[in-house]
């Protein structure tokens, strides 16, 4: 293992993070408003991202649940934005988002791995239309009105609940519950049979990623001011993490994000140039990425690295 | 019927076959041993098509396969029974051993073979209905071996067919093996149990680090020093 | 004293009868083989000891504490420890982390990080396998991977152990070293149960050997006695 180029490099970074985040959190007195409505957007990609890969990443067991806590978030503030103070209820956002995903959890991290997916994916779908059915009987319209707020506020609230999960997903990798997730995502078994509580760890971290879904969409929904289940609940929100997870690769913690960065910027981009094809040139994108980069920018970050591939002998 | 000459293959950027030369005359039984992570399952998977080599030449009675595709290479008679008694957990022993008889060849004569195979392990006639997720280690092996016979090879490549097996069980593989020579079927057999291995085949070659180190008639071998101290710990 | 004990333990999958009215006593610190033909029901009933399954009807006490149908984990911390036939590591690890796993995890008294760290370096050595600590674990050769399952549950500090068919595979080096290996765990004061088609190792090492045959218990006794007994030689051993 060529240990001493990597050292180096990892001895650089701290300093290089340091200078990235406090140009970060001095954006809005220096850029435009569009840049800090378009840096917002990427903040709530790598959120969606960077939180789904806490727990489908090590495990294995591939979620679409995001939209449903992004989308309980979203409602939260809707529905209690005028009741209190903006604080609470981006946390009332993760902590409902939390309750919900340790009851889905709990029931469905049981069923083999295709069968957990296809659920998550009703959940969603489920949510969106409870809702519906809920608001037009009993409160009569279909959507609400979110109380506004304004870009610089939302910019620091996704910048600090950003900060806090990379913290979150930092610490837990570089833990022992990162390496039982592991564990729990090659062999469950085998994990069970080492001490590990493993229907507690998953639920526990499927929930915990949850939190940071819910707060997210808490504080988005008072961007677009208007919201109904359609909007809140979007299936959109649930693609994209894992979409983003693949391109940026998720055996490092920092894939996802730059996953995250340049896909939003890359979708941005199409857009602009080609408003009717961006979503095949991302598909396309998307394919060679999977055929040739299994393991995503990262995978090709680290080959990069280990720049001297000599064919290894077996020692006679 | 099988000729290898210096053939080496890779796996992942990792050289395992070093210029290997080996040779299988019909109806002859040959055995392969080594030490783990000498390169017999390497060879087999070379020779199947599975790992297809890099330089060197395979020859199967006097066509080259080297580079064809493993289902190719069963159509042309030789069928290979990787180690570790691997099934299609979710089919039935019927159907798994069905399986084995995929090639046009060998599916048009089925029944007969069925017939045979269930000759020879009764015990998977008895679980006939059962998903091959509910055998036990043992009876997979033999399910795996099974499959192998179904496709009516005329040179069978055996990767362990005693592993997990009780000695009773072991006995009846080994006796299988030479009815099965009997029949006319060629066999290539890896083995750890060195001894058995020897008094069924005919003749043996020994492998250590990708290279072929010995070879010669199995009886040879027997007395030779170095495999009675490498391998039977005498 | 008994450290396991099973009293009528069956289990069904379908109609068939895996295991049926087995009763079993494992005394602390011996040796104990389970054999039996392919098909027997003997890794159903290691299965069954370990948390995997839950027995249809039947006991199964560890340390005189009732721990039928409890969770694996659970059972893993109160002292049971088991190999897999199949053998069951985590692949994309260094082999270290595999054993680590278990260091943190698998007691009741965790120990910290840093006493665990050292436990694995200790087990790995005593397995034979420290040079290998960084290797991704999944390139290692099969007796290789064997090893590092015994490392990894005897990290969780056992009091017993359950090795199903810890030599299948080997050649005749390896079987003898890792036979050392069962005595130096035994040396240790873990008390083994292990399924084996090996009769070289089951007759030395063990002292008791248990006899399963179609789900059913049909014999038990010392080494010796089983040898000789015709039930057996009849079912299992042939010649």
């Amino acid at each position: 293992m060529n240990w001493s180029k990597l050292e180096l490099r990892k001895a650089r970074t701290p300093g290089v993070l340091l200078i990235f985040l406090i140009l970060l959190a001095t954006l809005t007195l220096y850029a435009s408003p569009y840049t800090v409505i378009f840096v917002t957007s990427i903040f709530m990609y790598i959120i969606l991202t960077v939180s789904w890969v806490i727990f489908s990443g090590p495990t294995g067991y591939i979620s679409f649940a995001p939209a449903a806590f992004f989308g309980v978030g979203i409602y939260t503030s809707a529905i209690l934005g005028t009741e209190l103070p903006l604080p609470i209820v981006i946390l009332t956002g993760g902590v409902i988002s939390f309750i919900l995903a340790l009851f889905v959890g709990a029931l469905t991290l049981r069923l083999k791995g295709v069968y957990f997916t296809i659920f998550t994916l009703g959940l969603v779908e489920l949510s969106k239309h409870l809702l519906l059915w809920y608001e037009i009987k009993f409160t009569g319209t279909r959507g609400r009105f979110v109380v506004l707020v304004d870009n610089t506020t939302i910019y620091y609230i996704l910048f600090i609940i950003l900060v806090l999960l990379l913290l979150t997903s930092y610490l837990i990798r570089r833990s022992k519950y990162g390496l039982a997730l592991r564990s729990i995502g090659e062999s469950e078994e085998a994990s069970a049979h080492t001490g590990v509580n493993v229907n507690l760890l998953k639920t526990f971290t499927f929930a915990l990623s949850a939190v940071f879904m819910g707060a997210t969409g808490a504080i988005m929904a008072t961007r677009w001011t208007y919201v109904d289940p359609y909007i809140a609940f979007n299936l959109q929100y649930s693609f994209m993490p894992v979409l983003m997870s693949i391109f940026g690769g998720m055996g490092q913690l920092y894939g996802p994000v730059l996953g995250a960065v340049i896909f939003t910027m890359l979708e941005e981009k199409l857009i602009t140039e080609f408003p009717y094809y961006y979503m095949l040139t991302i598909g396309l994108i998307l394919l060679i990425v999977i055929i040739y980069l299994p393991d995503g920018l990262v995978g090709l970050i680290q080959k990069w690295q280990n720049r001297s591939p000599e064919k290894q002998h077996v020692t006679p | 019927m099988l000729e290898l000459c210096d053939v080496c293959t890779s796996c992942d950027a990792t050289q395992a076959l070093w210029d290997v030369c080996l040779q299988v005359h019909e109806s002859e039984i040959v055995a392969l041993i080594g030490s783990n992570g000498a390169g017999k399952t390497a060879l087999l998977d070379a020779i199947s098509g599975v790992t297809p080599p890099e330089s060197g030449t395979i020859e199967f009675l006097g066509k080259r396969i080297d580079g064809l595709p493993p289902h190719t290479i069963v159509e042309l008679g030789l069928s290979h029974v990787p180690e570790g008694g691997k099934v299609f957990p979710d089919m039935t022993v019927h159907e798994n051993l069905e399986m084995g008889a995929y090639s046009l060849r060998a599916w048009n004569k089925k029944e007969e073979t069925f017939v045979q195979v269930y000759k020879i392990f009764p015990i998977l006639e008895e679980r006939t209905g059962q998903l091959a997720r509910t055998l036990s280690g043992g009876e997979r092996q033999m399910l795996a071996i099974g499959r192998g016979l179904m496709s009516r090879p005329k040179l069978c490549m055996l990767d362990e067919p005693s592993y997990g097996l009780a000695p009773l069980m072991v006995e009846e593989i080994f006796r299988v093996i030479q009815e099965l020579r009997a029949q006319g079927i060629t066999i290539l057999l890896i083995e750890q149990n060195v001894r058995y291995s020897l008094e069924t085949a005919d003749r043996a070659y020994v492998m250590e680090n990708g290279r072929i180190c010995m070879e010669g008639a199995s009886n040879d071998l027997l007395e030779s020093d170095f495999v009675r101290q490498a391998f039977l710990g005498l | 004293m008994s450290l396991l004990e099973g009293i009528g333990v069956t289990k069904y999958f379908g109609g068939l009868a895996a295991v049926s009215q087995v009763d079993f006593k494992i005394p602390k610190g011996k040796v104990v083989g389970l054999i039996g033909p392919n098909g027997a029901g003997k890794t159903t009933l290691f299965n069954l000891v370990s948390g995997v399954l839950i027995p249809k009807s039947g006991t199964i006490n560890f340390k005189t504490e009732n721990i039928t149908g409890m969770q694996s984990y659970r059972i893993c911390r109160k002292g049971v420890a088991r190999t897999f036939q199949s053998v069951n590591v985590f692949g994309n690890m260094p082999v270290v982390e595999n054993v680590l796993l278990g260091a943190i995890f698998g007691n009741s008294n965790p120990s910290s990080e840093k006493e665990a760290a050292e436990e694995a370096m200790n087990l790995l050595e005593f397995v034979g396998l420290s040079e290998m600590r960084s290797v991704p674990t999944q390139s290692l050769t099969l007796g290789d991977k064997k090893r590092l399952e015994v490392a990894r549950a005897l990290a969780t500090k056992p009091e017993l152990l359950l090795l199903d068919e810890l030599m299948a595979g080997l050649n005749h080096t390896e079987l003898t070293e890792t036979m050392e290996l069962v005595n130096k765990i035994r040396d240790r004061g873990i008390t083994i149960f292990m399924i084996e088609h090996v009769m070289r190792v089951i007759m030395s090492i063990c002292d008791r050997i248990i006899v399963l045959h179609h789900g059913e218990k049909i014999a038990e006794g010392t080494p010796k006695s089983i040898a000789a007994n015709k039930t057996v030689i009849k079912a299992y051993l042939g010649e």
